[in-house]
Parts: structure tokens; C-alpha cells; sequence
């Protein structure tokens, strides 16, 4: 019996061994960071090429596979598994069960990220270079015109899809079974109602996307013609068959946002988080929506009208719930006792900038305006105002939340303000302009544009510097908690704190709720 | 509820295997002929739809002129010349039109082509009728050798009356190796 209760191994094999759900949430955490430094690295060059008009630094082959890579690595590497590695954290701790359902499953699903991405990072020293034909990867440019190493590609995609699929069966069966007694669902936390919720869409759509690289593989290696229409196949499908994945992928990146944005705004707020349940049917809503208005990002293939029509209506109708959401956030601040700690700080920037980009998105939804809009440097506003400003913000005011429990020391305060306002200008700057060269009718994926945009696009270049050098201060930040920041015991880091997990030590023991904690 | 094991939580993850499985075999035996057969009924996509036109009483619109551009192109590694003798005509609704494409091919062998059409804008699809097209059948043709293939429409008089233009496209596609393989079966 005793062996159970050891604390961690010594050494290398304590990673490599592990089925705890904490030190397999860090693994996720950093190796998230890691990609997100890499992908960053990837956004940094392509703006250093549209600083100025003209071709500067790089051809515009390498270009295509820089907005490839980058777009591929921030979803896939960065957000996906960031929000993973909190589920792992915190789930177990916030619905008081020992560890995840499925520990050794849990270790396998984080150790197939790292060879499916050093293998995709590796396509860039191949022969004909990396994928190039967009983080959409649409055929036939990903099949007929891809580079041989697109079968690398498909393969990454096929580890990742199994890492996430693993990963969301681990949370579903966690949530299902191991809730302490007296926690219904009605008295979860609103990460972990996300978190079940995104679980479900991914296990849902990530076969999907499984699906449309394996009809990609057989298109290059086995003669069929999917998506080829010499062979009777047509290139439209492979659109139906992404976007059906897509849509909820955008929606599984933002859900375990807002779950940390409602976990936070309370505490700093002093007050219960107003209008729970309508929280958790709103976020029901939202993903059963997300299945019926994939054909949103094809508006331009020549649909019929009543198919714009249709789902015009359907991705306007999502933004009701998202606005109950909004609102239920906002009320939920009205007359609190606020207090503007970094973590806050950072879900009010969530706050605003995810409506912004909201709204966008309705811009978009109108199809008929589509027709200008679509592939335009306005779409790419519109994304990264809710995947940066929304998820990246939010995992940003989660990791300042959290860190102090984690690891029992107090990050920097003033640090975090600076990481946050940094931030904010810095993406503000990069990204606000580019609705407006996005509505003159500037491009995405081109390395190269007319004189006029080229103001706009210095100061976009300009801000995602800022915003990268501020990631570095973070990195810095995080560190120097870890090492030495300043110590802590306290149970609850934040006085306005709820939830069972800040009725454990500081920092958390290795082991939490070995037996189940009463729930009032 | 339906219990696979004795265990919840390996019942649960079995369960969630089971969906994982069949929405991968969904996007296969589902997506992929349901958006053919859609296409097919709704007569989306571009093509006119395989239905024969039974001729109704012809009233030729003279009021109305429609103009008819042609597009021809080859696909992607397709030797052969190709295109329309005219870059557009100028027809009334009703009235029978014939104009004639020209192909040739090159190379020192013979080849088979295959012409595949595609209308737009695609609301005036099912207002155009091809009573005989040389895209109804394979093009086969000697090495250096050309010929001239006919095209028949009639552009419906019901036609709607914002439709001022259609623009009819080919592409020719080289399917010598499926023509030699289905010949090489027999
Ligand atoms: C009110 C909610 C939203 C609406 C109405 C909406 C609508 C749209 C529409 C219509 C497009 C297609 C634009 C085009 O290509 O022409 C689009 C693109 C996109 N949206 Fe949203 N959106 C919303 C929220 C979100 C959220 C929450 C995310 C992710 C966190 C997201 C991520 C994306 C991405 C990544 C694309 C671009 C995909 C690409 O072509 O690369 N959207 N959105
Ligand atoms: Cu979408």
C-alpha cells in the first residue's frame, strides 16, 4: 500500500513516467509555451517582411510556409494543449477526485505531442520545404501542388488528432465519474462545464479532421481523386469536410477561455459569478450551434442562395449566446468591490477585445458583405482578436491566477501589470490596423502589397513585436516566480477566491484528495 | 443505460472510443456521398443537370438577347489545343444556336479527352439546355491530328429577366489512361 503514496521520482524518469495529473499538466504547459515561442517566432518573420512593401527578406515560397506553420503551431501546439494542461491541473483539483480518470492514458496523449510536432517542424528542412497551402490546408494546393513533405504533415495531423482525442475522452470520463460526493453537476465550476463541453465537441469533430487529411493521403499516395476534379472529385468537399471540423475547433479554442475568464472575474469581483446556469446553457448552445454553421467561411464557392441564407441566420444566431455571456461577465463586475490584480486585468482585456472581435465576427456573418471581406486582411483581425485576445488573454490571466498555488510563491506584481499593458498595446497595435487594410481590400497570405497599405502595416509590424518581446517578459516573469519569487502558504491566494481548489495546501502537494472532500 | 463495463470510467472511455470511430467512418460513408448526391439533385456545382430536355413549343424571345460566353481551358498538364471557334454569341431565348469547337492534339500518339462544363452564374444552369454537346462523350484523336466539335443550346425563354449574360466553360481533361484501361477490360 505504501508505494502509493510516494512523492515524485528523481530525475528524467520522473517526466518521462509520470501518470500524475499535475506534473502531466506542466509538461503540457510548458511544451505549449514552447510552441507558442516557436510559432511566434514564425508571426515574427512575416511581419518583418510586410514591414515595408516589396520583397525583402524571404521568397515568397518560404513566406506561404511561414503563415502555414505559424497558423498550424499556435492552434495545434500552443492553444490546444495550454488549455489541456489546465484541464489536467485543475480538474482533478476543482471537482476534489485524486487524479484524471485515466492516468497512464494521460501520459501517453501528452508524449505523442512532441515527436507529431518535431516531425512537423522537420517538413521545414525537406525537400520542397513545409506545407504552404495555409493553416486550412485546402486541396488541391495541399495535395496536387503540395511539397512531398505534406505526407510528413498528414501524419503530424493524424498523432495530434489522437493526442487530443485521448486527452478529451481522459477529461469526459474524469468529469463523469470521479466528482466528489455532492458535487452535481449544477455545482461544478464553470471551467470544468466548459472544459466537459469542449471535450465533447472534439471528441466529435477531431475524427473529422482525422478523416479529411486521410482522404488527402489517399488523393496523394493511393490514386483516388477526393478532391481532384480530373477524377471526378471536387476541391469543395475538402472545404465541407474542413469547416465541419473547423467551426468547433474555433469554438473549442474559446470555450475553456471563458471558463477561466468566469472563474477569475468573481474572485477579483467579491461576488458569485451572476446568472451560472444560464453560463452553462449558453455554452451548450454555443457548441450545438457550432455544428450548423460550418459554410460561414465558404460564402464565395457558389453556394446556393438559400444556403447563405441559412447559414447567414445560423452564425448570427450564435452570437445570442455569446452576448448572454458577455452581459452575464459584465453584470457580474457591476457593483463588485473590484480589485485590478493581473490576473484581472487580463480577463478585462479578454473582456473587451473578444467583444470587438465579436462583432467582427457578425460583420462577417452577413454574406453578402463576405463577398468583399472573405481572404481579406480583415478576416485575419477578426481571428485574432478572439483566438489572441480571447484564448491566448485568458491563458495569460490563468497562469497569474493559478502560478501561486502551483508552486507557492507569489509572481511579481509589477511585473504582470507591465506584461499585461505591454501586451495590450502591443496587440493592438499590430492587429487593429489591419481592419482597416483589410476593408481597403489588402490580401492575407501575400508577402508583398500596394504603397497605400504600407503606414498601417508598419505599425502592425511594429506592435507584434512589442507583443512578442512582451511573451518574453512573461517567460521571464513565470521563471522568476518558480526560482524564487516570493513565498506563500496561504490556502486561498486571493481572499475572494471559491472553490475546492483553495482549500488545499499552498502549493498543492503532489497528491490532492486522496479522500473526497465534503461539498457543501 | 447501456453498460459496456463493470468499471464507469473504462465504461465512459469505451463509449467515447465508440463515437470517435464512427464519426471517423461518418466523414466516409456519409459527408462524402451525401454532398455528391446533393449536388446531383440540387444541380449545384456548376453542372447542367443529366436530365434529357424534352423541347417545348418553341417561342422564340426576340425581344431578349442573351449574350453566351465560351471559356475554354485545359487541365493541368494537357498538351492539346482547345478552344470555342467564337468567343461569344449573341442569342434570343428559344432559339436553337450551334457553334463549333476545335481541338487538337500534338503529340505524336493518340490520346482521349474528355470535356467536363460548368455554368455560371449557377442560377441560370437549369435554364440551359444542351440538345447536343460534344462534352456527352469522350474526344479521341490521332496524334497530329484535329477536329471540330459541335455544341447545340437553346437558352430557355423562361430564363430570368436580370440574366444578361452566361458564360459557359470547358475544361478539357486527358483521360487516355481510363480509356485505354476500361478498353484493355473488355
Ligand atoms: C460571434 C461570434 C463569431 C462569428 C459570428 C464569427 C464569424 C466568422 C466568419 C463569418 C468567418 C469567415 C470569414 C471569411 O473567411 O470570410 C470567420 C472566420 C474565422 N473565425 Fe470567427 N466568428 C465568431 C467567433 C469566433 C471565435 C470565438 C473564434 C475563435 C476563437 C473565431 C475564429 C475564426 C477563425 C480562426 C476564422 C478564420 C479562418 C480562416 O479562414 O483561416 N471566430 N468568423
Ligand atoms: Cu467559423
Amino acid at each position: 500500500m505504501g508505494d502509493h503514496h510516494h512523492g515524485p521520482a528523481k530525475g528524467l524518469t520522473r517526466w518521462i513516467t509520470t501518470t500524475n495529473h499535475k506534473d502531466i499538466g506542466s509538461m503540457y504547459l510548458w511544451f505549449s509555451f514552447a510552441m507558442f515561442i516557436l510559432g511566434g517566432a514564425f508571426a515574427m518573420i512575416i511581419r518583418a517582411e510586410l514591414f515595408q512593401p516589396g520583397l525583402q527578406l524571404v521568397e515568397p515560397g518560404f513566406f506561404n510556409q511561414m503563415t502555414t506553420m505559424h497558423g498550424l503551431v499556435m492552434v495545434f501546439g500552443a492553444i490546444m494543449p495550454s488549455f489541456v494542461g489546465l484541464a489536467n491541473w485543475m480538474i482533478p483539483m476543482m471537482i476534489g477526485a485524486p487524479d484524471m480518470a485515466l492516468p497512464r492514458m494521460n501520459n501517453l496523449s501528452f508524449w505523442i505531442l512532441p515527436p507529431s510536432f518535431i516531425m512537423l517542424a522537420c517538413t521545414l528542412f525537406m525537400d520542397g520545404g513545409a506545407p504552404q497551402a495555409g493553416w486550412t490546408f485546402y486541396a488541391p494546393l495541399s495535395t496536387t501542388y503540395a511539397p512531398p513533405s505534406v505526407t510528413f504533415f498528414i501524419f503530424s495531423v493524424h498523432l495530434l488528432g489522437v493526442s487530443s482525442i485521448m486527452g478529451s475522452i481522459n477529461i469526459i470520463a474524469t468529469v463523469m465519474n470521479l466528482r466528489a460526493p455532492g458535487m452535481t453537476y449544477m455545482k461544478m465550476p464553470l471551467f470544468v462545464w466548459t472544459w466537459l463541453i469542449t471535450a465533447f465537441l472534439l471528441v466529435a469533430v477531431m475524427p473529422v479532421l482525422a478523416g479529411a487529411v486521410t482522404m488527402m493521403l489517399m488523393d496523394v499516395h493511393f490514386g483516388t481523386s477526393f478532391f481532384s476534379a480530373a477524377g471526378g472529385g471536387d476541391p469543395v468537399l475538402f472545404q465541407h469536410v474542413f469547416w465541419f471540423f473547423g467551426h468547433p475547433e474555433v469554438y473549442i479554442i474559446i470555450l475553456p477561455a471563458f471558463g477561466v475568464v468566469s472563474q477569475i472575474i468573481p474572485t477579483f469581483s467579491r461576488k458569485r459569478l451572476f446568472g451560472y446556469d444560464s453560463m452553462v446553457y449558453a455554452t451548450a448552445s454555443i457548441a450545438f450551434l457550432s455544428f450548423i454553421v460550418w459554410a460561414h467561411h465558404m460564402f464565395t464557392v457558389g453556394m446556393p442562395v438559400a444556403g447563405e441564407l441559412f447559414f447567414m441566420y445560423a452564425t448570427m444566431l450564435i452570437a445570442v449566446p455569446t452576448g448572454v455571456k458577455v452581459f452575464n461577465w459584465v453584470t457580474t463586475m457591476w457593483r463588485g468591490s473590484l480589485t485590478f490584480e493581473t490576473p484581472m486585468m487580463f480577463s478585462i482585456g479578454f473582456l473587451i477585445l473578444f467583444t470587438i472581435g465579436g462583432f467582427t465576427g457578425l460583420m462577417l456573418a452577413i454574406a453578402p458583405v463576405d463577398f468583399q471581406y472573405h481572404d481579406s486582411y480583415f478576416v485575419v483581425a477578426h481571428f485574432h482578436y478572439v483566438m489572441v485576445a480571447g484564448a491566448i488573454f485568458s491563458m495569460s490571466a490563468a497562469i497569474y491566477y493559478w502560478l501561486p498555488k502551483w508552486c507557492g510563491r507569489m509572481y511579481n506584481e509589477k511585473m504582470g501589470q507591465l506584461h499585461f499593458w505591454v501586451s495590450f498595446v502591443g496587440f493592438n497595435l499590430a492587429f487593429f490596423p489591419q481592419h482597416f487594410v483589410g476593408l481597403a481590400g489588402m490580401p492575407r497570405r501575400i508577402p508583398d502589397y500596394a504603397l497605400q497599405f504600407t503606414d498601417f502595416n508598419m505599425m502592425s509590424s511594429i506592435g507584434a513585436f512589442i507583443y512578442g518581446a512582451a511573451q518574453i517578459l512573461f517567460l521571464y516573469n513565470v521563471i522568476a516566480t518558480i526560482v524564487s519569487g516570493k513565498p506563500t502558504s496561504e490556502e486561498k491566494t486571493w481572499e475572494g477566491a471559491e472553490g475546492l481548489e483553495w482549500t488545499v495546501a499552498t502549493p498543492a502537494p503532489y497528491h490532492t484528495f486522496e479522500t473526497p472532500p465534503p461539498v457543501k | 443505460m447501456l453498460q459496456l463495463s463493470k468499471n464507469p470510467t473504462i465504461d465512459t472511455a469505451v463509449k467515447l472510443a465508440g463515437v470517435t470511430v464512427a464519426m471517423f467512418a461518418f466523414v466516409f460513408v456519409v459527408m462524402v456521398p451525401l454532398y455528391n448526391v446533393l449536388c446531383d439533385v440540387l444541380g449545384i456545382n456548376g453542372k447542367t443537370s443529366g436530365e434529357a430536355y424534352t423541347a417545348v413549343e418553341v417561342k422564340v424571345d426576340t425581344g431578349r438577347t442573351i449574350k453566351i460566353q465560351f471559356i475554354a481551358s485545359n487541365n493541368a498538364g494537357m498538351p492539346w489545343e482547345f478552344g470555342a471557334t467564337v468567343p461569344m454569341m449573341k442569342v434570343h431565348p428559344g432559339a436553337v444556336n450551334d457553334v463549333l469547337f476545335f481541338a487538337k492534339n500534338p503529340m505524336p500518339s493518340a490520346m482521349v479527352a474528355q470535356a467536363i462544363p460548368s455554368i455560371s452564374p449557377t442560377r441560370a444552369i437549369e435554364y440551359f439546355h444542351k440538345t447536343e454537346c460534344f462534352c456527352f462523350n469522350q474526344q479521341p484523336l490521332d496524334g497530329e491530328s484535329s477536329a471540330q466539335m459541335p455544341l447545340q443550346f437553346i437558352v430557355d425563354q423562361d430564363l430570368p429577366a436580370d440574366i444578361k449574360t452566361i458564360t459557359l466553360s470547358y475544361t478539357l481533361f486527358d483521360v487516355t489512361d481510363m480509356a485505354n484501361s476500361a478498353v484493355a477490360k473488355r
